[in-house]
């Protein structure tokens, strides 16, 4: 008893991920978590309306999977530029939700064309890649340093939640209405629309501290710039080098399906798992990136991927081995997705910040994307054993590489 | 603008109001506009099966092959891809929150003898003529972070005699071009099981490339036939196999049928388009599921597999024809 009173002074005293979250990360929580229902409604009913409803062959429908994807990852860097040099980052964000939300009406619209299915996966990517980095500059902004990641945990688990809800939605939609096309659309585009209108009514737009200066120092040679200040430049490295050795979560599910050897029909629910252990710890591993520092965590974060992939290779686990693989799974999106934001949020200057996260993000969505296809290429000239052990060779040589890189950073860290 | 401002969060509020309203209200007129329910009646020989495809709700209709015009019944499933002979019903449908689907395989009673749940969406489904041998094929998407060209495909057997499931062809050894097939990214599906149950014939892929291969389902072994052809549908009588191959090497597809005795193929004359695996509706017709582009609903069709004639509509907004004998 008398020892908890005597501890308790110091505990108020230094307040290291204590204080409220403003406002601002809750409206924008809510506004992902409606536009996550919105989007993932889409991604839960798009296979069904390619394959069964329009019958695209399946190479098409691979192709425009491949369009989807690939969109965003440069236009977050023009989202990010564009935000920081008109200085609305609000602004450019709704943009982008608004080009999402519009999609979802275009796709009836274009019906059986293969052509037009794409154009408009592309617009609603464009609006996803758009939006994305004024939409973490705005969290960024709004927070103190020292809470960056909770803020970032709470956002990712509103976000995530939304996710979840989203195939919830369009079963509903299939069950109740039937296969056609126009309820699951037009349900999906209410979500985005809500979203819209929390991002515009609720979300306060953080105020520069300084005046605008007569000439916007915002350039492309400034946003090139960023990537001399060394510890920007390397952590952007850092989490490029480890994009490059981490599998796609298609694969992942797949390869675990086969190795553990659990009934092929609990494919669909494994992301299910991964995404219930992201709700489950987005804010633990926030309030420990605060704590502890947010490099460690991103790190550790990787090695229990590491960990994941190792188990990818103990054949015939049955369920322990396949719940242990979506527990770290999950530990490791919480560990990492909004923890890097919080990492690289506090280095970047603030009239760049939002060009300064698109780059960290490109960085690492653009290395993910060729490892995706590097394991590809992988499975089809090898037995699914070799490829992983490849991957897990490469990912021992990142981890080490990315330390290396990021070895000097660690007080700096703790600093912030 | 200036009262917008300063009364942003009411007028948000106004507004987000109104948009759950309208979605709320399209949802209630749809639902509310439901389909009155024609007459439940038991499948007989002579019908043709298919799916309805004019208001999205999946039910499978008959109406009498020699009258295909005539009125579409309702029978009491709702599947999105169905395969009836000899009394056993395959029917790839819905199952649990996902949305995910499940293979049902239904007796001659109606009663679900067994349901699996189905790794994907629902693509093929196919009964042996003597209704013990049940196939199904189903398309594996990844989740949203998934790969360009991320997918893959799953087909399971099912031999109601023993019980025994083939969770995957994947589990047989495939042999193409006289060397043993063994890349991870091999695909199968698209089975057509024989009147012995148990040679069939079914597609394998891998790195973008197809074959048409024989297999046995005892001895657990598939032998590539040639390259190219996909989704393979066997005559009633067994001498003749029907597939769609492609035009060009990323071109549309187009229905051919090969004699295994003569190796003669014949390719029919205004196919192209066919995503389907064609069905006999005897020895010498052949019917398939098309969308004919310009944003129409699905419809099934009718061609001579000889070659002679093209096809004609057989029965509009529809898929998954199965002709009952």
């Amino acid at each position: 008893m008398y020892l908890t009173t005597r501890n308790s002074p110091r505990v108020t005293e230094k307040p290291v991920a204590g204080g409220k979250l403003p406002s601002t990360v809750f409206a924008l929580g809510f506004v992902s978590l409606l536009t996550d229902v919105s989007a993932e409604m889409i991604t839960a009913f798009l296979p069904v309306y390619l394959l069964y409803t329009l019958q695209l062959g399946y190479v098409q429908f691979g192709l425009l999977d491949g369009l989807y994807n690939g969109a965003t990852a440069m236009l977050r860097l023009f989202g990010g530029f564009v935000s920081d040099r008109l200085r609305k980052p609000k602004m450019v964000a709704l943009a982008g939700y608004g080009t999402s939300a519009l999609a979802k009406l275009a796709f009836p619209l274009v019906g059986a064309s293969g052509a037009g299915i794409g154009g408009v996966l592309a617009f609603d990517r464009a609006g996803k890649g758009l939006r994305t980095a004024p939409r973490d500059a705005l969290i960024t902004l709004a927070t103190p340093p020292g809470r960056l990641g909770r803020a970032f945990g709470v956002h990712r688990a509103m976000d995530t939640f939304g996710a979840l809800l989203g195939p919830l939605v369009t079963f509903w939609i299939l069950a109740e209405l039937g296969t056609g096309a126009s309820p699951v659309f037009v349900v999906s585009f209410c979500f985005a629309v809500l979203g819209c209108i929390v991002l515009a009514t609720f979300v306060r737009e953080h105020e520069p501290p300084s005046p605008k200066p007569a000439r916007s120092p915002v350039s492309w040679r400034a946003c090139a710039g960023l990537l001399r200040d060394r510890r920007i430049r390397r952590i952007t490295l850092a989490a490029g080098l480890l994009g490059l050795v981490t599998i796609s979560d298609a694969f992942v599910f797949v390869v675990l399906q086969k190795t553990s050897g659990v009934p092929l029909e609990l494919l669909p629910l494994l992301p299910l798992g991964t995404a219930l252990v992201f709700l489950a710890a987005a804010v633990p591993m926030g309030l420990a990136a605060d704590r502890f520092g947010r490099w460690p965590v991103f790190f550790a974060g990787h090695v229990v991927l590491l960990g994941v992939y190792a188990v990818l290779l103990v054949p015939g686990g049955g369920f322990p081995v396949a719940i242990a693989a979506l527990l770290g799974h999950g530990l490791f999106y919480a560990a990492t997705d909004g923890v890097l934001m919080a990492c690289a949020g506090p280095l970047v200057p603030e009239s760049l910040r939002a060009s300064g996260l698109a780059v960290v993000q490109t960085g690492q969505a653009v290395a993910r994307l060729v490892s995706s296809v590097a394991f590809g290429f992988l499975l089809a000239a090898m037995t699914m054993r070799s490829a992983v052990l490849l991957v897990l060779i490469a990912f021992v040589l990142a981890l080490a590489g990315s330390a290396f890189l990021v070895r000097q950073r660690r007080s700096d860290a703790l600093a912030a | 603008m200036r009262w917008l401002r300063e009364h942003r969060v009411g007028a948000g509020i106004v507004a987000m109001v109104l948009v759950v309203l309208a979605g709320g209200g399209y949802v209630f007129w749809t639902s509310a506009t439901e389909r009155a329910g024609a007459s439940v009646g038991a499948p007989i020989p002579g019908d043709l099966l298919f799916i309805d495809q004019s208001d999205g709700r999946d039910v499978v209709q008959r109406v009498p092959l020699s009258d295909p015009d005539g009125p579409r019944q309702d029978t009491a499933e709702r599947c999105q891809r169905v395969y009836s002979a000899a009394g056993t019903t395959v029917c790839l449908r819905l199952a649990g929150p996902g949305p995910s689907y499940e293979v049902a395989v239904l007796g001659a009673d109606g009663r679900a003898l067994r349901t699996l749940g189905l790794a994907g969406i629902p693509n093929r489904a196919r009964v042996s003529a003597s209704g013990q041998i049940v196939s199904w094929t189903s398309f594996v998407t990844g989740d949203s972070y998934a790969v360009p060209g991320g997918f893959s495909t799953r087909t399971g057997v099912l031999d109601l005699r023993t019980g025994a499931l083939v969770e995957s062809l994947e589990d047989f050894s495939t042999t193409v071009a006289g060397e043993p097939l063994l890349s991870a990214d091999r695909n199968y599906w698209g089975v057509t099981v024989a009147g012995d149950d148990r040679t069939f014939y079914a597609t394998v892929s891998s790195q973008n490339r197809t074959w048409l291969v024989k297999g046995d389902l005892i001895t657990r072994t598939m032998v590539e036939v040639r390259p190219g052809p996909e989704c393979p549908s066997l005559s009633p009588d067994g001498t003749k196999v029907a597939y769609k191959k492609r035009v060009g090497r990323f071109g549309q597809w187009e229905l051919g049928v090969l004699d295994l005795t003569s190796r003669h193929e014949q390719v029919l004359p205004g196919t192209t388009g066919i995503d389907d695996q064609a069905v006999w509706l005897d020895n010498t017709r052949l019917a398939y599921g098309r969308v004919p582009g310009d944003g129409q609903k699905s419809s099934v069709f009718t061609v001579p597999a000889d070659g002679s004639a093209p096809p004609e509509l057989l029965v509009a907004e529809a898929s998954s024809p199965v002709p009952l004998r």
